[in-house]
């Protein structure tokens, strides 16, 4: 097989599969911690990608936007959480759905009537639109390496400030048994709205590094959420280094889906059947891996160890 | 008493109804939610320019538009066609984007009775064995616009292809038109998941395209998807590798969006269509220049679908003088066509697509610094859909 291919294909995955990290890693922060089931998730990934468009149409630069946008979209998260989410702590997972629901209409609303229902499109930078070679002849898009790059280096700084610092340490805490972490005294209420505002950041900051790919556009919440939720399900609710592993394979095996599936059906059926196969079981392969896991491993890959919610 | 009542009900009723016979209602199904809400809005403000030309009369009668949202959805577009039957009790219907919503409410319209007009989708089947005598298409068959494209590769002398394009009733039609004319070697094809979450990253299949080492790519993405794709393939660096060729995709809808994010790679790109803003007539030059007045930007081939639907149904209720009992005569008169066009003179095939001329455009700078198309030249001079034979109307 041509390996400057397979070397392209499978960047493509693990660019797909760090984007998903980034909005699961939040979803099952708070699912985890805050036994909170938040669906307008998604949408901080949509405000995310229309506010760091609207400042990079204002300022010029697109990195600049995003440092802008990044506590904003924060902001939002914290709102959000003290209206919506505070006072449902603790009630069915029902309620919560209903109510967060019932934000992703208030918030696409509210972006329809800001932004219009055209999409925003996002100019990058000369230095960010070329290709750079890799060794083996692989060529690949310069800024698909730098969503790779950010997204890694979100996931180690995650990782250190859950395992080494003491925030992290109550966070930990809180999501082994809240009641204990109460009971010794921890702002829970701050600690919780501290957690949303993270969460909500990087959902941001995904929208924010996809728009120049695609664009800002409405209800580009909805279509990430559905399989933010199987990646948080594969991985196992509440595991950061679930969401992790789980956001990766996602990514490869949906792109590693489209890219041959079709060849590998043609080894079995005619070209034509194949042709129409493979897109149709394609789009599926990510829920199919999802059942798979499902199957074997119920409590998902790596099941946080307590989840201790004193119900 | 009751005798009262029910005399006084039933001339309640027949006042009702012939208050309903003074006006004509139209009920126009597209998208207005959804990133493909741009395409509804662009038609509907087609639509309602088309009745504001008409003083909101046809032959006498107060004209009605009842818009509906499919939601970008077969489910929810054949709902919405059924209320607009049952409830509204429309007269005509018409709108419709997307082959698969315009195939799943082909029934329930045509069932009743109602005349069905589509403004957009043209999907092979209603051309040919499932055409109907009520059935009118104010657009083009989906095969004729990238068969023209396929003609022109030929003509350019492009020997080997890539094929990229939504896994949906219209996208394999429009690969099939493309596949039926090029003569050269289709090197691969890739179908991407669509509808509500459709995939908007090209990367794997744009890596595969240039891979196979093909002179060119063919790609048909309508909507926001359209913008993804050309921007992917600009930053996959691929525009000295293979010319990019498209249909339905680099539109009046999307060009500001290209301006704006300075894509200059679309300056030039070519596409196949029927009609183009430019194209010199007198319907024509009042539409896009009216339309630029009121809304403030070029109208999109699908406003100017819009357009023509809304004059076809005028042309329709005035053959039959305000007549809306008279299907025949509406049919009749709808069937000759003749109702300024704002893609100028075409004739009716036996399945009631029309049989029009096909251009080849290309992405040029107006004086005032606005991106549209323009026309090169024309591909196809009076060209039927391929499935017109297979139609049992005469």
């Amino acid at each position: 097989m041509d390996t400057a291919l397979l070397v392209t294909q499978i960047v493509n995955g693990l660019q797909l599969g760090i984007l998903l990290f980034l909005v699961a890693s939040g979803l099952t922060l708070v699912f985890g911690i805050l036994d909170f089931v938040n669906l307008a998730h998604g949408a901080y990934y949509m405000l995310g990608a229309f506010i760091s468009a609207t400042l990079a149409r204002w300022t010029g630069s697109w990195p600049l936007s995003v440092l802008l946008a990044l506590p904003l979209v924060a902001l939002i998260g914290v709102f959000t959480e003290r209206v919506v989410a505070r006072p449902l702590y603790g009630r069915s997972h029902l309620a919560q759905v209903l109510a967060t629901f019932g934000l992703i209409l208030v918030i696409d609303a509210v972006a329809m009537l800001v932004w219009g229902v055209e999409g925003q499109a996002v100019e990058l930078p000369a230095w960010l639109n070329g290709r750079v070679t890799l060794p083996g002849g692989a060529e690949l898009p310069a800024y698909r390496l730098v969503i790779i790059g950010s997204g890694l280096a979100v996931a180690a700084g995650l990782y250190a400030w859950v395992h080494h610092t003491r925030f992290g340490m109550l966070v930990r805490a809180a999501a082994a048994n809240r009641d204990m972490a109460e009971a010794l005294g921890v702002d829970t209420a701050r600690l919780y709205a501290a957690v949303f505002a993270l969460g909500a950041a990087l959902a941001g900051l995904a929208g924010m590094l996809v728009a120049p790919l695609t664009e800002a556009s409405l209800a580009m919440g909805l279509e990430i959420i559905i399989i933010a939720l199987v990646v948080i399900i594969i991985g196992g609710i509440g595991s950061l280094k679930g969401a992790f592993v789980a956001a990766l394979l996602a990514g490869l095996v949906d792109t590693l889906g489209r890219a041959w599936l079709d060849d590998l059906f043609k080894l079995a059926m005619s070209p034509e059947a194949a042709e129409t196969a493979a897109p149709a079981v394609s789009a599926m392969s990510v829920y199919l891996l999802m059942a798979l896991i499902l199957a074997l491993r119920p409590q998902g890959l790596f099941p946080p160890r307590t989840r201790g919610h004193g119900q | 008493m009751i005798r009262k009542l029910l005399a006084a009900t039933l001339a309640l009723g027949v006042s009702t109804s012939a208050a309903i016979a003074a006006e004509v209602k139209i009920g126009f199904v597209t998208t207005l939610t959804t990133p493909a809400a741009v395409i509804g809005r662009d038609m509907v403000d087609a639509a309602k320019l088309a009745v504001k030309h008409m003083n909101g009369k046809m032959a006498g009668l107060d004209v009605k538009l009842i818009v509906e949202d499919d939601g970008f959805r077969p489910d929810v577009g054949r709902q919405k066609t059924v209320k607009l039957v049952k409830q509204d009790k429309v007269d005509f219907l018409t709108g419709y984007i997307w082959s698969h919503v315009l195939l799943a409410s082909r029934k329930p319209a045509l069932d009743a009775g109602k005349f069905l007009i589509s403004a957009n989708a043209g999907p092979s089947p209603l051309a040919g064995k499932l055409c109907h005598e009520n059935f009118f298409s104010a657009s083009w068959q989906n095969d004729q616009v990238p068969m023209a494209m396929g003609e022109v590769l030929n003509q350019l002398g492009v020997k080997t292809l890539y094929i990229i394009a939504p896994n949906y009733a219209a996208g394999k039609n429009i690969v099939a038109g493309v596949t039926r004319t090029f003569k050269g070697k289709v090197l691969g094809k890739d179908f991407t998941r669509w509808g509500k979450d459709a995939q908007l990253d090209f990367s794997a299949e744009l890596a595969k395209a240039k891979a196979s080492g093909a002179e060119a790519l063919f790609a048909f993405y309508p909507g926001k998807a359209g913008g993804a794709f050309i921007k992917q393939y600009a930053q996959a660096g691929l525009e000295k590798a293979m010319k990019l060729f498209t249909v339905f995709t680099v539109d009046a809808i999307s060009l500001p969006k290209f301006q704006k994010a300075g894509l200059k790679v679309v300056l030039g790109s070519r596409s196949t269509h029927f009609w183009s803003p430019d194209l010199d007539n007198p319907a024509n030059r009042k539409f896009v220049a009216d339309f630029r007045k009121e809304y403030g930007r070029y109208p999109s081939f699908y406003a100017a679908q819009a357009y023509d639907a809304i004059n076809l149904i005028r042309a329709g209720v005035e053959g039959a003088k305000g007549d809306l009992k008279n299907a025949d005569a509406i049919r009749a008169a709808m069937k000759k066509a003749d109702f300024g066009s704002v893609r100028g003179r075409f004739t009716y095939g036996n399945n009631h697509f029309p049989i029009q001329n096909f251009y080849l455009r290309e992405v040029v700078e107006d004086p005032e610094d606005n991106w549209t198309s323009r026309i090169v030249k024309t591909v196809y001079r009076n060209h039927q859909d391929p499935y017109a034979k297979e139609c049992p109307l005469k």
